[in-house]
């Protein structure tokens, strides 16, 4: 199992589940301080049939985190060969406002919330 | 001489108004350690307004709207917080300035900062182009040209616009020293 974790959230590869977990409240300050986990969602992109980005323990994530989900789906869609499914959950009140746009991006995205 | 785009909303202070004032200057401490007090100040003022949407037995739809009306807040705070770090300018004799104002209808956030002349011609054309375009098509443009640049310039003002049905306006006031005061306020209604 991959981890990457700061003050406040964690960010889980584990590869034989082919789930990447976030959770608590990312507002890490720009695009660069979101690279070490855009690179774990991309290598977690590589040689899987379907991977699932489980966000129901995300409380809070700021513009730059909805930046960095945005390039990351735009780029599961240019791997066509891996589908995804992202996991978020009704009682976390910007999921449901922002995450829809995320399948606008990626028509073929799978969105389920709990 | 101030410029103004969009609507601005009388801040209001009678009896059924609630409000809240944070100022700062941030040159006081480094930015990495005032940038943890976003997300503190952005959560304080979420929770704050919840005392007003109270929760009632048997009622979910109470619950759901409490828990709307805070991430609402927090998310706008936050991100008013976060754009005023980046885009301050430290030489000019101004405080960062955020003001939450609670009324009857509606919601109010305002903050200002003070921008030396070049970044306020910049943002300027940005807020232009925000009131020129839908910002529904401006929203997934900026998300798919984020792809391939390393900027993320506008995602949260066209978040709160999109997925908040927020209201956006600015001002720029001409300072003395060669700079402006930005102010925005965003209007969401409850």
């Amino acid at each position: 199992m991959n981890a990457l974790a700061g003050e406040g959230y964690e960010v889980e590869f584990r590869p034989d589940e082919d789930c990447v977990r976030m959770s608590g409240a990312l507002r890490l300050g720009g695009l660069a301080e979101y690279a070490p986990i855009s690179a774990m969602l991309e290598e977690a992109l590589q040689g899987r049939e379907r991977l699932v980005l489980d966000l129901t323990g995300l409380e809070f994530l700021n513009s730059s985190g909805i930046a960095t989900l945005s390039r990351f789906v735009i780029s599961a869609r240019n791997h066509a060969q891996c589908g995804l499914v992202i996991r978020g959950s009704n009682e976390i009140a910007w999921q449901g406002k922002s995450l829809n746009n995320l399948k606008r991006l990626m028509p073929s995205l799978e969105l389920r919330f709990d | 001489m101030a410029e103004e785009y969009g609507e601005f909303r009388a801040l209001r202070y009678d009896r059924e108004t609630e409000s809240l004032n944070l100022s700062f200057w941030p040159g006081s401490v480094p930015l990495q350690q005032r940038w943890r007090n976003n997300g503190l100040s952005a959560d304080f003022l979420g929770d704050y307004v919840t005392t007003f949407f109270p929760l009632e037995d048997d009622n979910p739809a109470a619950r759901a709207r409490q828990n709307e009306i805070r991430g609402a807040v927090a998310f706008i705070a936050n991100e008013l917080l976060e754009n005023a770090m980046k885009f301050h300018d430290g030489r000019l004799p101004e405080p960062i300035t955020v003001h939450l104002n609670l009324q009857p209808e509606r919601i109010l956030l305002q903050q200002s900062n003070g921008v030396s002349a070049e970044a306020a011609e910049d943002f300027r054309a940005f807020v232009q182009r925000l009131r020129d375009n839908d910002p529904g098509e401006l929203y997934i443009q900026q998300l798919e040209e984020s792809a391939l640049s390393e900027g993320s310039a506008g995602v949260g003002y066209l978040t709160m616009i999109n997925d908040y049905q927020a209201e956006l306006a600015w001002r720029f006031d001409a300072l003395p020293d060669p700079g402006f005061r930005v102010t925005t306020q965003v209007m969401i209604r409850i």
